[in-house]
């Protein structure tokens, strides 16, 4: 397969109450294997995936927040936030986990993945894409 | 044009098996080609031939094997969704020491790979969930 095309995948939902989060992002992983021109959107309850530390051991629930960080070895190093997403939940960058990856076309630069953009400019990246996924 | 879906919830409780139905089978008849029909998430759950809806409902299930048994349609269940919700074919159900299998007729388990596959050689790829 020659052909590569710009795949979105939307994240919507908040990380531990369904299982939308978690099965979203080993599509993300498998996909990164098939080398295509790939980003990540986080809106609305989504941008709570990507919240620092934390901690389901109270509740049961398999924590896989930690697999979030292998995204950049993965090539996967365009997470877009939506800063208005993040506004409205009382939210900040500082707040979110500290993704990187390294650029291997500067000296193995280690760069920040995630990109707050507003939703107007949002709207433009969905524009751009070819496929996207939802979850 | 060549269309792939996706099916994201689970028969009855959400409409998206409804509507991915009605629309892959209007896209078919129309003449266009549907190259993947692919379950994930609850969407696995479509792919049991133990559901026995009432007589007087559809039977979901059903439908999608009597289509894919029309056109040839290829059905996959994604092998990591369904082994989490119990959906297993025969290699499965051994593999994993199972006392049987459940897949329905026209359905196959695959890998995730298969979803991306459809995205790069489909021209537009539609996702039914919630």
């Amino acid at each position: 397969m020659s052909e590569t095309k710009k795949f979105m995948y939307i994240n919507r939902h908040a990380p531990h109450g369904t299982v939308y989060a978690h099965e979203g992002l080993e599509v993300v992983l498998i996909g990164a294997a098939f080398e295509q021109d790939v980003c990540m959107a986080f809106i609305g309850d989504g941008v709570f995936q990507l919240k620092q530390d934390q901690d389901t051991s109270e509740a049961g629930m398999k924590n896989f927040s930690p697999a979030y960080r292998a995204l950049g070895d993965y090539e996967v190093n365009k997470l877009y936030v939506e800063r208005e997403s993040l506004q409205e939940r009382g939210l900040s960058e500082a707040d979110l986990m500290p993704l990187t990856w390294e650029d291997e076309d500067d000296d193995w630069a280690e760069k920040p993945s995630i990109r707050v953009v507003s939703r107007a400019e949002m709207s433009d990246l969905l524009e751009e894409q070819d496929v996207i996924l939802n979850f | 044009m060549k269309f792939s879906v996706m099916v994201n919830e689970g028969p009855y409780t959400h409409q998206a098996s409804d509507t991915a139905y009605q629309f892959t089978r209007a896209a078919l008849a129309a003449g266009h080609e549907v190259f993947r029909v692919f379950f994930y998430h609850d969407g696995v759950n479509n792919g049991t031939r133990m559901t026995t809806p009432p007589q007087d409902d559809r039977n979901i299930v059903d439908r999608w094997s009597e289509l894919a048994s029309e056109h040839e349609l290829d059905l996959v269940v994604c092998v990591a969704a369904a082994q989490r919700r119990g959906i297993v074919d025969a290699d499965e159900a051994k593999r994993n020491g199972k006392d049987g299998d459940n897949i329905a007729p026209g359905f196959r388990i695959s890998g995730l790979g298969q979803l991306i596959e459809a995205g790069i050689q489909s021209d537009r790829l539609l996702v039914f969930g919630d």
